[in-house]
């Protein structure tokens, strides 16, 4: 009889210590008041703000670091414009073309294919259809930075991924591959 | 259908008339006319299918709009002429002051459709039949996946069924051993013979235990040292979260994105590249991607009620929280935040920067945070605590190639510890100072 309480307080022990481990909360914390400050931290909520998130805008009118102001407009016209007149402030170098082929890879050939045919997994997989190679497309360096920064059609605006400096890299890039593809 | 009892019928007619051989013949070669015809035209619709999907299919869909309007039996409503001009050189057309263009043009909000110099008359005829086509087998395909699903629901079930069977048949068993023990023992005592209980005489175990002094000093020594390994193992684990697998608001699967569709990390990590934190991508660089998809294709996992359904409710909910109206493709403005869960959270005591180890040193991201393209629900791979950082540390050699910055003091370092490759400790990555302060 003693050995059967024994048994059982021993299955109830185990049944609750696992029943203590949840994957989906955190653990126990030593002393939290280190683990968590006071200063709010990324993406924290917070009733500071009337939102309730710490993750503001920035103020109306202010300018990132580095920012560099873009007059094209995002219209078939302002399009036309920066495909005739929009020109490159980076030097063609290997450099930039090495970085831009890192930026591309990243960005763009999941779509758009390694090798800017238009091949790319997502075309492979039928998620995306139609994508266009680069040799059918009558395209310039300030178009390409255009479109980053706008979208066009289906693609979206890339420019909150890669800033101007990088945009002009992928261009390089993208305009490299294209007379690839031309040859 | 038809052709087969027509078929039937001159077999027949064959065996009762030997003159119906010529005729047999004939109709033979009817059949096989119009088999080839109608493979001809399949032809010309998977041709119009694979140009339909390599230039039209970016911004038009069959059955719903997309960027330009939906194209099933649009050559109902437009003369053929028209429309090859209107492919061919849309912006030309337009200039031209047609009127159908111009009314075209403006109802799509002045989106200039790209011109298609490269496709030839047949091409855009091969194009127009497939958008015409409707594929008759829609039904019976339909058919054959609620069939699949009924089979793999049934196997489960049968499952079941089978596991209930073999407990059944257990407890069967065990009720059968304890009759069979019962009768022994009555027929042992109707004959008179005893059965010895296990009653040992004398002192009881335990008693004979407490009495054996050396055995009870080596079972205490024995349970203080397993306690101690166990309090040991219980205080190590606080404040260590590996393995924490939070509930997310919408269910994101990177097994999906990061794996099947092989999308890298830092498209929608991006700032893993250039700041202290990976990033949370805000909602905009999902909808770079689910602008075009709405719904969800791929494999389901139905004994995890991951069904097609289930994805695209979660796609739903993305929509919600971004304010995007899938009938009128377009922002409401209406948006609300989701609020995800952090999984990878340092003590506020410890400073980590992404970009230091992404684009300084370029280690992979699953270094740190595990298989991710394989994990359905992500959780926290590894334990994040101090000891792991400077394990690392202490293991891997820094990356000078293509860095200036480190060539001098690489040069220095190496020549004061005489080896080839520094270690990140070695450059400082052990120093107090560089992680807390």
């Amino acid at each position: 009889m003693k050995k059967l309480t024994f048994y059982s307080l021993m299955i109830v022990f185990s049944l609750m210590t696992l029943s203590c481990f949840d994957n989906s909360k955190p653990n126990y914390q030593f002393f939290p008041n280190m683990y968590e400050s006071v200063g709010y931290s990324t993406y924290e909520q917070s009733d500071a703000f009337a939102n309730g998130i710490e993750a503001q805008l920035p103020a109306e009118g202010s300018i990132p670091r580095g920012w560099v102001p873009y007059e094209y407009e995002d219209t078939n016209e302002g399009y036309e414009l920066a495909k005739n007149n929009l020109m490159s402030p980076l030097k063609l170098s290997e450099k930039n073309i090495k970085k831009g082929k890192e930026l591309y890879n990243i960005y763009c050939a999941v779509c758009h294919g390694p090798k800017g045919d238009g091949q790319g997994i997502l075309m492979k997989r039928e998620k995306f259809l139609g994508i266009p190679s680069y040799y059918d497309r009558d395209i310039t360096e300030g178009s390409i930075y255009h479109v980053l920064m706008y979208g066009k059609n289906l693609m979206g605006s890339h420019a909150g991924q890669v800033n101007s400096n990088e945009r002009w890299q992928i261009s390089q890039y993208v305009i490299s591959l294209r007379e690839k593809l031309i040859k | 259908m038809e052709g087969k009892t027509i078929l039937l019928k001159e077999f027949l007619n064959l065996f009762s008339n030997f003159r119906a051989l010529r005729l047999l013949a004939l109709n033979l070669a009817l059949l096989l006319a119009t088999s080839l015809s109608i493979s001809s035209q399949e032809i010309d619709i998977s041709k119009g299918k694979s140009l339909f999907n390599a230039n039209c299919a970016s911004c038009h869909k069959l059955n719903k709009k997309l960027i330009g309007p939906a194209l099933k039996g649009v050559s109902s409503k437009y003369e053929k002429e028209w429309l090859y001009s209107w492919i061919k050189n849309s912006a030309a057309l337009i200039k031209s002051g047609d009127d159908q263009a111009v009314a075209i043009y403006e109802e799509y909000d002045k989106v200039a459709m790209n011109s298609f110099p490269q496709l030839s008359n047949e091409d855009m005829d091969n194009i127009l039949e497939y958008t015409d086509y409707t594929p008759p087998a829609a039904i019976a395909s339909s058919a054959g996946n609620s069939s699949n699903v009924n089979q793999s629901s049934s196997s489960s079930f049968t499952n079941d069924l089978v596991l209930v069977l073999l407990l059944l048949v257990l407890a069967v068993l065990v009720t059968m051993l304890f009759l069979v023990t019962k009768t022994l023992k009555r027929l042992a005592s109707d004959k008179g013979i005893e059965i010895n209980e296990k009653k040992s005489s004398g002192t009881p175990i335990w008693e004979r235990f407490i009495k054996n002094q050396f055995l009870v000093f080596v079972s205490v020594i024995l349970l203080l040292l397993s306690s101690a390994y166990f309090a040991y193992g219980y205080f190590m684990q606080i404040g260590v979260d590996q393995g924490y697998m939070p509930v997310q608001p919408i269910h994101y699967s990177h097994k999906i994105h990061a794996g099947e569709n092989e999308i890298e990390c830092q498209y929608c990590h991006s700032s893993a590249r250039i700041s202290k934190h990976s990033g949370i991508p805000s909602l905009n660089v999902c909808m770079n991607c689910h602008e075009n998809i709405a719904d969800y294709n791929g494999e389901e996992d139905l004994e995890k009620g991951y069904t097609k359904d289930f994805y695209t409710n979660e796609i739903k909910k993305l929509y919600k929280a971004v304010g995007w109206d899938e009938t009128t493709l377009s922002y409401t403005g209406d948006t609300e935040p989701v609020k995800w869960v952090r999984i990878h959270n340092l003590p506020d005591f410890v400073y980590f920067n992404h970009s230091q180890h992404v684009t300084v040193a370029g280690i992979e991201c699953q270094k740190c945070h595990g298989p991710v393209e394989e994990m359905e629900i992500l959780y926290q791979y590894s334990p994040l605590t101090m000891g792991w950082c400077i394990n690392c540390h202490r293991e891997s050699n820094i990356k000078v190639k293509d860095n200036d910055y480190y060539t001098k003091i690489h040069e220095e370092l190496s020549k004061k510890y005489g080896v080839e490759e520094l270690t990140a400790a070695q450059m400082g990555g052990l120093e107090c100072g560089k992680c807390h302060y």
